[in-house]
């Protein structure tokens, strides 16, 4: 495939914080924007075309905000498309703005969004909306009580403990630590984290993501513009998508497709991005990931799914062995991941751009030494729509 | 300097229609008291709730089947903490698989003490068996029925 790889060639993200009452919200898609375009050092002439970054609406209460967003990513007169895949939407983002190049159509292609959910104070309020009118909607669901239901599962079938979600979190918060763009950076114990208040147990505060607040932007080109303009750049070598029923009670049952314990079309897009990468064995190739868990407990099920681990025991073995910590055999969520920080509409755009920081070298304090190889992915709807890309120095 | 803020409320009524197949599965709860389910005659797998087509074959579901009242525990969580527009804490509801079931069906469990969260966490767990029980007054709705430990 050589000659015809697209690359990343600027990276753009914020320093995530709950508000930004400096910022509306078209100034915080900029802010990413400036940041990815003084990155790839390029003129804003250069930019073909925009992929726009944005899940649920009422989760900012703007409705359409990608029309208020347009300025903020210089899309006039330029080919402009929303992508809203909910969790998964950062990452779709990237994807698609990757189909834009490798269809031969554009060299030089943005991708941009930003999120304020600290501005919405009935986030779980908007995400019960997610569910059908018909039926489910008169059930107190949302995604934390339908991710405590998947953990409720994983425990059942695979022996995890709210420890072992304890765990998580404390390996995550010591990441983020590291990592000034973080929003929640103060180092915990598992004792803290058993300690604080329940939410939907098993789920109790401290596994659970913040609302975050930030923007983020990535600039993608094809392998003959960054050669000819003789720029620096890291390859997206694989790229995967795949989506799972929208019926929770399906993924349970009597012999389910899609386990609710597991993340099985995460694993499905994972194999797609692992086929076209030419990756065979990914817990020898692999390095470094930034999985999307916006829970404690929903990174074992992602681990699993990257085959980052022989079996959901063995995940959770692990993770007691700190085999996913920085220094550890495969470092997972370096940057502190989504447990972390939650801008729900560039979070898994964040996760593509800290693997691309990962195999570039240049993730600073967080960097997982000498990582050449990392995979990054995004969960989005009722745990239903996923995305998953691989990236190479 | 000083950075000002301004508070806006969304607030949006929709009457939604259920289509025939939700449409059956709430009359037949408000007039019988039970829970149908709809069989895929490809699979047999029977989908609870009811839909029209099978999300895996993408025919047609055919018939009506009778499912439940007893039942096993799919699914659950006990929620401890208030959210805007969501019922006051502490409240238990998960997924069951009612006898006769394919997939899993929501729903609230009561009668449970929720006070000590690992006892009641114990109670609830997976594979329990549970019982749906009807509301003497129904109106056709999800909140007409709940699950009880068998």
């Amino acid at each position: 495939m050589s000659g015809n790889r697209v690359g990343i060639i600027g990276i753009g993200q914020s320093e995530f914080r709950s508000r930004r009452d400096d910022a509306s919200y078209p100034d915080l898609v900029r802010e990413g924007v400036v940041r990815a375009m003084e990155d790839a050092k390029l003129d804003f002439d250069a930019i073909q075309a925009v992929v726009y970054s944005l899940s649920p609406d009422a989760m900012i209460g703007i409705g359409n905000a990608e029309r208020l967003g347009i300025d903020a990513v210089g899309g006039r007169n330029k080919p402009f498309l929303r992508i809203n895949n909910g969790g998964a939407t950062g990452i779709s983002s990237a994807v698609a703005a990757y189909y834009h190049i490798a269809s031969g159509m554009f060299d030089v292609v943005l991708t941009a969004g930003a999120d304020k959910i600290g501005e919405c104070g009935d986030s779980q309020t908007v995400l019960n909306k997610i569910w059908d009118p018909s039926y489910e909607r008169p059930l107190p669901l949302g995604t934390i009580n339908m991710l405590a239901m998947s953990a409720v599962r994983y425990m059942d079938r695979y022996g995890m403990t709210e420890e072992d979600m304890a765990r998580v979190t404390v390996k995550n918060r010591h990441h983020a630590s590291l990592n000034p763009k973080a929003h929640l950076r103060k180092e915990v114990t598992i004792e803290d984290v058993l300690a604080s208040r329940i939410i939907s147990w098993p789920i109790k505060l401290l596994d659970c993501c913040p609302q975050s607040s930030g923007g983020a932007a990535l600039v993608l080109a094809s392998e003959r513009f960054i050669k000819d303009n003789k720029l620096d750049a890291v390859w997206i070598t694989g790229v995967g998508h795949a989506a799972e029923t929208y019926w929770m009670g399906d993924r349970m049952g009597n012999n389910p497709t899609a386990e609710h314990a597991d993340a099985y079309a995460l694993g499905r897009s994972f194999e797609k991005s692992y086929r076209m990468a030419g990756i065979t064995d990914p817990m020898k190739q692999i390095q470094v990931a930034e999985l999307y868990a916006p829970f404690s407990s929903t990174e074992y099920h992602s681990i699993d799914a990257a085959r980052l681990s022989p079996s959901p025991q063995e995940t959770i073995q692990r993770l007691r062995d700190g085999e996913y910590q920085i220094g550890g055999r495969i470092p997972v969520n370096p940057s502190g991941g989504t447990l972390c920080t939650n801008a729900i509409a560039v979070t898994a755009m964040a996760r593509v751009a800290e693997i691309a920081l990962q195999v570039w070298g240049r993730a600073g304090a967080h960097q997982v030494k000498g990582a050449k190889l990392g995979v990054a992915s995004g969960n989005g709807g009722d745990h239903q729509i996923f995305g998953t890309m691989v990236i190479e120095a | 300097m000083e950075l000002m803020e301004r508070q806006e409320t969304w607030s949006i009524t929709y009457n939604h229609a259920l289509g025939e197949t939700a449409s059956y599965f709430y009359a037949k709860i408000r007039d019988e008291g039970a829970i149908y389910g709809k069989r895929c005659a490809k699979t047999n797998r029977v989908l609870v709730p009811p839909r029209s087509f099978s999300d895996e074959t993408l025919l047609p579901t055919t018939d009506w089947v009778k499912v439940g009242p007893g039942g096993r525990i799919e699914a659950f969580t006990i929620v401890y903490e208030k959210f805007n527009n969501l019922p006051d804490p502490p409240y238990a509801f998960g997924y069951v698989l009612l006898d006769g079931a394919d997939t899993a069906l929501g729903g609230y469990f009561k009668g449970i003490d929720l006070k000590d969260p690992a006892a009641a966490a114990a109670k609830l767990k997976v594979g329990t068996r549970v019982k749906a029980k009807f509301a003497e007054k129904r109106t056709g709705a999800m909140l007409d029925f709940w699950f009880e430990l068998a």
